[in-house]
């Protein structure tokens, strides 16, 4: 049995920018399924608007399912390839009830694509996905979450599979829909450039190692200040696209550059294996709480950080 | 000595280079027409350098390099140019290679590292049956030897060989995997690797063993490298000069920290100014707007016109060439002069 998300806890407040990084296996992505209902938790609760979403009634549960959508990380694998966009964007409204008749859907699938940048609608309304870039179908993917006007969305690693000229223009829109529908983010991904640029501002990074939080904290904290070991790792690891920059950088040198396997985890912080700051009998007896972290957020490091 | 105003003269006079690309173009046969997938391309790579061709997906970068190591699919074609090879004083002509001197070309001259997808191995296969296999391929008979290269070669790349060699591939993880490919590479010793996103889908602390051990290999054995990828960082961790791809051809071309710091060709400023970077304080970043071309129904002249805030009349009628900008920094705009990267 894999556990891959272990007793996680976090909390997000209408309107946040919440930015869930971490490499593969880290859990984001689960973590990402089970808030926007698409997996049960094994053990836990989701608790949406204070309420437990296993034990919503029926009226409860669709409200819920309404108002949390995902956006998927793959364009080319999360739209229907046999359907033109108007009816990927018509068929929600209808099957709600969003709109009274097809005319009426059809002006309003016209106003999504003009909100995620597809202009004019008209051309795009009657495009099959393998007539759209990877961006436009991305776009269309956003399109697509906005019918049901959500209040939260699950980006999960939206925008790698787009090409880098047109990345920005993507994170621009989803923080323009931020402005205008107040729509809360949860944004999955492996890049700590894109989160540090998408939720520069407001947000707040949290960042997972092998199915556990080690890290979260508003976002200039934690880029600038990184607090746990791990995350100090994977900030000085990032490849940099300015040629200075790589030059100068310091880097911390693992322990061990490979990852544990899920099915066989480190006693004690998972993390203790390939950190340069493991302290035996320590870091190896039991899994580090987090505690409030100098300038914001909380740490899980009994090293760096002890508890006030 | 100033480098030629013209660009292909200025390639012409890198007599000595590795590898030498004079006016390659690469087409694929598709239903609905004619792709232009690499158009009049010309490159050299001296030996000992490190060149990054950049560039988004459609810009011809990895069929470029697929034509450099003749691995392209049956509806390609290479329609015009040549590859000049050499090596130790002796030449080759690596487009009219056949048989067996093309084998020896593609692993003894020229090594390609692929993304280390799954894919780039037999499943079926343990990690020693490939390179014996491949080894055999290329007229080796001594088992024992190349067990003892390849051994050597795994402990180079910071891998358990002992262990390694006997797993089969899904028992690696991605950077294992990228490991065991750049150590097979290196097996008989070649002048130049070309490397296909070599850090494409692997995870950062992965990213960085891979680019840390790639420099330390380049120190240690002196190859030369033409790596391929989308992503600046590793242009700008890996190479001494980019080459920037649109629509098929090179844009521009120049030494890194000239096209980081004076990039003269506005997709390549666009390219700089669309990606975040960790350290430092926050960036303003701009995308560049529209989308890539389609590679059959090509715009007329600039094939960036569409995109570009500096285009002009005279852009949407003539395609510019490379023009000398600076010693060794080349640029195909025809108002590089107003493309500044401080405003």
């Amino acid at each position: 049995m894999i556990t891959a998300v272990d007793s996680v806890s976090i909390s997000i407040m209408p309107g946040d920018i919440v930015c869930l990084v971490g490499e593969s296996g880290c859990g984001k992505s689960t973590m990402g399924y089970m808030i926007a209902g698409l997996l049960p938790a094994s053990d836990g609760q989701v608790l949406f608007k204070g309420k437990d979403i296993s034990q919503m009634n029926k009226e409860e549960y669709r409200h819920y399912r309404h108002n949390v959508q995902i956006v998927h990380q793959d364009p080319y694998a999360s739209l229907n390839p046999t359907q033109l966009v108007e009816q990927m964007l018509m068929t929600p409204l209808l099957h709600h009830r969003r709109v009274k008749n097809r005319a009426e859907a059809r002006a309003k699938a016209a106003e999504l694509l003009h909100i995620v940048g597809l202009t004019p609608p008209a051309d795009f309304l009657v495009k099959y996905p393998h007539q759209l870039s990877g961006g436009q179908r991305q776009r269309v993917s956003v399109a697509r979450a906005l019918t049901l006007e959500p209040s939260f969305i699950v980006a999960d690693e939206a925008v790698s599979m787009v090409d880098v000229s047109l990345r920005v223009s993507i994170l621009s829109m989803l923080t323009h829909l931020r402005e205008i529908f107040h729509v809360t983010f949860l944004f999955i991904t492996h890049d700590l450039a894109l989160a540090k640029y998408f939720a520069w501002e407001e947000g707040r990074i949290i960042v997972m190692y092998l199915g556990r939080v080690v890290e979260e904290g508003p976002t200039q904290r934690v880029i600038q200040n990184p607090r746990h070991p791990y995350t100090q790792a994977l900030l000085y690891a990032v490849p940099e696209a300015d040629p200075e920059i790589a030059r100068t950088k310091k880097h911390i040198e693992l322990r061990e550059a490979d990852i544990p396997s899920l099915l066989n985890l480190p006693s004690g912080c998972s993390f203790h294996p390939r950190c340069p700051f493991f302290q035996p009998g320590v870091c190896d007896v039991s899994v580090p709480e987090l505690v409030p972290a100098e300038g914001g957020g909380r740490v899980a490091c009994p090293v760096l950080n002890k508890a006030p | 000595m100033t480098t030629p105003a013209n660009y292909q003269d200025y390639v012409a006079t890198h007599e000595q280079a590795a590898l030498r690309l004079k006016d390659i173009s690469i087409n694929y046969k598709a239903k609905r027409g004619i792709v232009h997938a690499v158009r009049n391309i010309s490159l050299h790579l001296n030996a000992g350098e490190s060149l990054a061709l950049i560039g988004e997906s459609g810009s011809g970068k990895s069929t470029l390099a697929l034509g450099i190591v003749r691995l392209l699919v049956k509806s390609a074609e290479i329609s015009s140019g040549k590859v000049i090879y050499q090596r130790d004083g002796k030449t080759m002509e690596v487009l009219s290679l056949q048989g067996d001197a093309l084998r020896r070309f593609r692993w003894a001259e020229t090594a390609m590292v692929f993304q280390a997808a799954l894919n780039a191995f037999n499943p079926v296969l343990r990690i020693w049956q490939q390179i014996w296999d491949t080894a055999k391929a290329h007229g080796w008979r001594d088992k024992k030897a190349v067990r003892k290269k390849a051994m050597e070669l795994l402990d180079l790349v910071q891998l358990d060989a002992e262990r390694v060699i006997d797993l089969y591939p899904h028992e690696l993880s991605g950077g294992m995997r990228q490991r065991v490919l750049i150590a097979l590479a290196l097996m008989l010793d070649p002048q130049v690797i070309i490397l296909d996103e070599p850090t494409t889908a692997l995870d950062i602390l992965t990213q960085r063993t891979i680019i840390n051990l790639l420099r330390d290999l380049k120190a240690a054995r002196n190859f030369t490298m033409l790596f391929i990828s989308h992503n600046l960082a590793i242009a700008a961790e890996l190479a001494n000069r980019i080459a920037t791809m649109y629509a098929g051809t090179i844009v521009e071309i120049g030494p890194t920290d000239e096209i980081f710091y004076h990039p003269r060709h506005p997709y390549t400023l666009g390219l700089i100014r669309a990606v975040p970077t960790v350290t430092g304080g926050f960036e303003k970043l701009e995308s560049i707007p529209g989308s890539p071309p389609d590679l059959i129904d090509l715009p007329t002249g600039c094939k960036f016109h569409p995109r570009c805030a500096f285009a002009t009349e005279r852009c949407r009628l003539e395609e510019p060439v490379l023009e000398k900008i600076d010693e060794d920094h080349y640029a195909a705009c025809w108002h590089w002069r107003s493309v500044n990267p401080k405003l």
